[in-house]
């Protein structure tokens, strides 16, 4: 099971499933924060809506329905 | 080379069908593993396995950003990089998406695309014990329903807007296809005990941060029910960005629909793709069969007028630039709401809210700029360079 870190927090993963199963699985309800202060989360779950973006490893506007999580990846919603 | 755009069923069929005339081909898939939405994390789906074991290539979490018909060069993006691709022919099956209807409260937490729910869980999302309502039209519902249910969520019930009244000759339609009428009772077995309402919509989603309750009109009287998640679904969108950037001689695109006829759309693409018609010809009056099911579908399930007015001022059309629909009033197509409200130009780039104010206003969609997608300028200066070459 990898860990990852979400905004600093230690999340376990179950082994090969996308950032956004991981966060969604912790029960993490705001991948984003909308222009107008809304939290947001994955829509599409398959690339198009970009609701799910998130910072990986300090890279910007990742989607997280499309990144597998990687032992020690970092992420910052 | 022949290059395939989708790693779903008609790219995985075209790449089959090129590779059996004994071309070189080589597919593109945005995701990290072949099977598109529909055989999404489904290794040991057949065609799937097919397509692994012809040992055609794949460039899997490759996202095409930009194209020109006339160097016939494709420019990827890679998570750590950027690459160009040249090609002779190439088949455009990049599929579809799910529709999404604006109305209060749908940008919560906890609101998902039907189709969306079942590929997230697909992926290994947990919904076991999760109370469920699936609303929206369309077979696609039913599938989904099943799908999560055999995954252990409680299904509290799913809303068909269309009436009763065209739902009958639609099944009745169904006897005379005994492949499909075989998939309808595998479904109905899988979801029985579960409520399927016809005339039946999403008024509202409601909670705090997230998801709680879903507001109903069921049959004419509004209900309000508890859950966990919503998973709604208005039909299917075809992803068209692409075939409308790279039309030209040498572009052939395989049309979509459920898996059957996309299946068939693909192998008769990746036919023609290799030149070789009298094959791709002979598969015209599968394909014919197959289109005429797409259509009587589009039919049957064709979205009811109540739904144009389920947003109101208040509410969140573009999510991306959080344009409510009050701020839409008074323009008059999509190019005027982009220029004085940025409607339709923040990262998704108008494909979620895009088909939506199509049927809202009845506003074409949006012309093609490349890049189609969200790009880094790393990606972009790759291909300046490229161009000088």
């Amino acid at each position: 099971m990898p860990e990852i870190r979400v905004d600093g927090m230690a999340v376990n993963a179950a082994e090969g499933v996308t950032v956004a199963i991981a966060l969604l699985s912790a029960g993490r309800n705001r991948f984003r924060t909308s222009l107008s202060g809304e939290p947001r989360a994955p829509l599409c779950g398959m690339g198009v809506c970009m609701e799910c973006r998130v910072t990986v490893d300090g890279q910007p506007h990742a989607l997280a329905c499309q990144v597998v999580v990687r032992e020690g990846m970092e992420v910052a919603t | 080379m022949i290059v395939v755009v989708g790693a779903g069923p008609a790219g995985i069929a075209a790449a089959l069908a090129a590779n059996e005339c004994g071309r070189a081909v080589t597919v593109i898939d945005e995701n990290p593993a072949p099977g598109g939405q529909i055989w999404r994390g489904d290794a040991d789906q057949r065609w799937v396995v097919r397509f692994r074991n012809s040992g055609i290539p794949l460039l899997a979490g490759a996202r095409v950003v930009w194209g020109d018909p006339v160097s016939r060069t494709l420019l990827l993006e890679l998570p750590d990089g950027a690459r160009q691709i040249e090609y002779e022919t190439l088949v455009i099956a990049t599929g579809s998406r799910e529709r999404f209807l604006p109305f209060p409260g749908w940008t919560l937490p906890g609101v998902f695309g039907a189709g969306g729910l079942q590929a997230l869980a697909k992926s290994g999302l947990p919904v076991q014990g999760k109370n469920i309502i699936v609303a929206g039209t369309g077979p696609l519902l039913l599938a989904v329903a099943a799908y999560l249910r055999g995954k252990g969520a409680n299904i509290r019930l799913i809303a068909e807007q269309t009436p009763a009244a065209s739902l009958w000759p639609f099944g009745w339609n169904l006897a005379k296809r005994p492949a499909k009428s075989l998939q309808g009772l595998r479904l109905a077995w899988d979801l029985a005990g579960v409520p399927y309402v016809p005339a039946s919509w999403v008024v509202s989603a409601n909670g705090e941060g997230r998801l709680q309750s879903v507001v109903l009109n069921r049959r004419g009287t509004v209900v309000t029910e508890e859950c966990d998640y919503l998973a709604i679904g208005f039909g299917l969108q075809p992803s068209t960005e692409l075939a409308t950037l790279l039309v030209g001689p040498d572009t052939l695109v395989a049309a979509t629909g459920d898996a059957e006829l996309a299946l068939l759309e693909g192998r008769a693409a990746g036919y023609r793709a290799a030149g070789n018609v009298p094959k791709a010809a002979a598969m015209d009056p599968d394909l014919r069969r197959a289109r005429a099911f797409a259509d009587e579908l589009d039919k049957t399930f064709a979205l009811r007028d109540e739904l144009r007015h389920l947003a109101d001022a208040d509410t969140i059309v573009c999510r991306c630039e959080d344009v409510p629909l009050g701020r839409l009033e008074g323009k008059d197509s999509f190019r005027d709401a982009k220029l004085h409200t940025r409607c339709g130009m923040g990262p998704c780039q108008g494909r979620i809210c895009g088909p939506a104010l199509n049927f809202l206003f009845g506003w074409p969609d949006t012309s093609q700029r490349p890049p189609i997608l969200p790009a880094r300028i790393g990606t972009l200066l790759a291909e300046d360079q490229g161009l000088r070459e």
